[in-house]
């Protein structure tokens, strides 16, 4: 039977479409309206101190768009303009100095691919399967290209000290006050004052005008609205290093400065929001993978729930600190699949078991899961969010 | 090329190559960097010295030993009266905390349990955590407020509220060091590198791995997704089956536990569509007020399925008798005012959101008020929009 799109002429054929200035920013066309952000209402309290979730079930490649890239606000996302804005180093440097954000686009700028992971991204895992979606269970991270100036450079503005013993406290300007503490060590290797994700400014919800990039560490640690550096002789253990952000063991000590999020991957597509909807043949599945500790050197993947695993195929060779897209080109034939991810990063660390970490963790730690994620893909193509045995 | 407008004589682009000839500026910064030069690693004399007082206003960080605590006191008296007006309207009367805003106190003993309950006392290891924080970032919505006295306070009435202080008690710079907090010796800095790095290196198994594989658990049992636009099981029944203890899982990262999932995240009243407005209201200004409303969304709701949460819902708000919603802990001058009959005219909510704590003395409202009368009319406008 001929194709009738084929076959008859078409509106869009026939007449005409937009003219150049429809939208002279423009959106996503509707079909793709529920490649959107999402929130859990019931996590919080309320959404202005909260997370939301990036659709990575939805995206392909490595780079996420800023428009649904998460957020997460302790004070909900500010307006602050450039005109209004105003960068302090202070403490122990030479010369407390104060840079408007005009200044800080006279310092020579770098361009560097870094994932940000919410430490918490797959929290509400760790006691068993909960939330269906890799939406849900593995979108608190998104991938930019950033522009801005080494913290190096600016720290070296302002005179250092000596001895490299020291730390950083860095602040933001919402009204969390959200701070943290950074050994000197991390603050002088690649910490990134950036102000430009993808080519274009900051998005508000992202901390527009600036805020601070710390490449392969907890997203809370990624300071938004970026006011204040002060070079200490220790970390301030503020609220967001002790209350919050410290891995608590099954026998009740906690963990803290556990900054580096380790290597993790999880398959987008298959997903229970991306189920399979074609016929038996050619299937392709994929993911994502990413370590703190530097690039991902391989990803392999598993269709019976972890006995038998395929090395996939890495879209581009893996990056430092970046997401590494993997693809597995293979047939179903309507078999149920248990599918698995696991990374590997340059290190050799390899990718847990939920069963691995919890025998050395417990239930309780809430921050830094990053198991191994088990999609069940039934005869029908739907996916569920399992786990095995 | 076909791009090339037709412009005027004297307009007309210049090509590349007269762009080329086109002398630079004289007295311009012309710098011929090689891409192979490094940039220079000297300070280059951008940006100006910070003032004294300007470090002073943003410097207001404490360190665990009490460095950058500014003189003062505050006693546990007076700081029960200062939580109530400014801090329990989220954390409760005896900081034990309201639906799922965090709770300050109790939870000894619990760290090792299924359900550790984390609070200023059974968790944080530094009472400068919880004046700093206090200080700079409290209350929700009107942070930076509290002159220090009143911080001294708070903080000496939450140590009391975990049995840390007595009732006689005053806090103040002088003495804050000789407060210890019981979990201060409860943290090991990550020890990933010794317990986890070792044992998960080297090449993985990759057939043969293991016997069998069985479920063990699924999500759409619990079934607490949120709707995600699919026809999917998401969009069913709440998880009034599920077996409480498979619910009560950490949330994000607010380290409270998701105990009350299973009734409150019914996500039924997640996203209240507005009533049609009556005739009568202006759609910009409605508009409009719908925006400065989401600076009261965090404590009201309103609309269909509209519950009280720190605040009152609003539906019918302007009409509506005050401090009339059942079941809802009102302040003591909206008692009063309940009791004499009085309702919410246009002028009152206005006077009263222009400042909430002068129009109703005593109030338990922690947000300071809006600055524009404009927004005021406007937000008036949309709440108007809601019928009861």
């Amino acid at each position: 039977e001929p194709d009738p799109l084929i076959t008859e002429v078409q509106p869009w054929a026939q007449g005409l479409g937009d003219g150049v200035d429809a939208t002279p920013y423009g959106l996503p066309i509707r079909f793709e309206d529920d490649v959107v952000r999402r929130n859990v209402p019931w996590l919080t309290a309320d959404p202005i101190s909260s997370i939301n979730f990036t659709p990575i079930h939805a995206l392909d490649g490595t780079i996420t768009p800023q428009g649904c890239a998460f957020e997460r606000h302790h004070s909900g996302a500010i307006e602050l303009s450039k005109s209004d804005y105003r960068l302090m180093i202070n403490g122990l440097v030479d010369r407390p100095l104060v840079f408007t954000y005009e200044d800080l686009e006279r310092f020579p700028r770098e361009n560097h691919v870094y994932f940000c992971e919410c430490a918490a991204n797959t929290g509400m895992e760790w006691a068993g399967a909960q939330l269906n979606g890799a939406q849900f269970t593995h979108g608190m991270i998104h991938n930019m290209e950033y522009t801005g100036v080494p913290l190096r450079t600016l720290l070296r503005e302002a005179g250092l000290p000596a001895t490299t013993d020291k730390w950083v406290y860095v602040e933001g300007a919402d009204a969390s006050s959200n701070g943290r503490s950074i050994p000197m060590e991390k603050a002088l290797d690649d910490v990134l004052v950036a102000f430009k994700a993808n080519g274009e400014a900051l998005r508000k919800e992202h901390g527009y005008p600036v805020r601070l990039v710390v490449p392969g560490w907890e997203g809370n640690m990624w300071v938004k609205w970026l006011r204040r550096i002060e070079v200490m002789d220790g970390p301030v253990e503020s609220r967001e290093e002790t209350s919050k952000y410290t891995d608590t063991l099954a026998d009740g000590t906690s963990r803290k400065w556990t900054w580096v999020m380790d290597a993790k991957s999880v398959v987008t597509s298959p997903s229970p929001q991306s189920p399979i909807k074609h016929g038996h043949g050619p299937l392709v599945i994929t993911g994502l993978a990413w370590s703190g500790h530097g690039k991902i050197t391989r990803v392999d993947v598993s269709t019976d729930g972890g006995k038998t695993w395929q090395t996939a195929r890495l879209a581009r060779e893996g990056e430092n600190k970046a997401l590494t897209r993997f693809y597995l080109d293979t047939e179903w034939t309507g078999e149920e699949m248990f599918l698995q991810s696991r990374a590997m990063d340059e290190t050799g660390y390899v990718q847990p078991t939920k069963t691995q970490l919890r025998d050395v963790r417990g239930e309780n730690s809430v921050y830094h899961n990053n198991c191994i994620q088990t999609w069940w893909v039934k005869p029908n193509g739907e996916a569920e969010n399992v786990e095995v045995s | 090329d076909r791009f090339v407008a037709e412009a005027p004589e004297g307009l007309r682009s210049l090509t590349p190559l007269e762009v080329a000839a086109t002398p630079a500026p004289s007295g311009g910064l012309v710098a011929a960097a090689h891409a192979d030069e490094a940039p220079k690693d000297g300070p280059l004399g951008i940006g100006r010295e910070a003032l004294p007082e300007e470090v002073a206003a943003w410097n207001l960080d404490v360190s665990p030993d009490g460095t950058g605590l500014p003189p003062g006191s505050g006693s546990v008296e007076d700081g029960e009266m200062l939580f109530s007006e400014n801090c329990a309207s989220c954390h409760g009367e005896f900081a034990e905390g309201s639906g799922n805003w965090p709770k300050l106190a109790g939870g000894e003993d619990t760290l090792a349990n299924k359900d550790p309950v984390k609070t200023v006392g059974s968790y944080w290891p530094h009472l400068s955590t919880a004046w700093d924080y206090v200080h700079r970032s409290m209350p929700f919505g009107n942070a930076q407020s509290l002159e220090p006295d009143e911080v001294y306070a708070i903080v000496a009435y939450i140590l009391y509220s975990n049995f840390i202080v007595d009732e006689d008690f005053t806090l103040s710079n002088e003495n804050f060091a000789e407060v210890i907090l019981p979990n201060e010796g409860g943290f090991i800095v990550d020890d990933r590198p010794e317990t986890e790095y070792p044992q998960w290196s080297g090449e993985p198994c990759m057939t043969d791995c293991k016997d069998s594989v069985e479920i063990t658990m699924r999500a759409t049992v619990l079934d607490v997704t949120p709707d995600h636009g699919q026809d999917e099981a998401a969009a069913g029944p709440a998880a009034t089956d599920a077996p409480a203890e498979t619910v009560e899982m950490a949330s994000a990262d607010t380290g409270t536990q998701a105990a009350a999932v299973a009734t409150d995240a019914a996500p039924a009243a997640a996203e209240p569509a507005p009533a049609p407005a009556p005739a009568a209201a202006d759609p910009e200004l409605v508009a409009a007020g719908e925006k400065v409303f989401k600076k009261c969304q965090s404590c009201h709701a309103v609309g269909d399925g509209a519950k009280n949460k720190s605040g009152p819902e609003l539906n019918g708000i302007v009409g509506r008798g005050i401090g009339s919603i059942d079941g809802f802990r009102y302040s003591k001058v909206f008692e009063e005012a309940h009791g004499a009959g009085e309702t919410w005219t246009p002028e009152r909510l206005h006077a009263f959101l222009e400042k909430p704590k002068d129009a109703m003395k005593g109030t338990k409202m922690s947000f300071p008020g809006l600055r524009k009368a404009e927004d005021i009319d406007a937000v008036i406008a949309y709440l108007s929009t809601f019928e009861e």
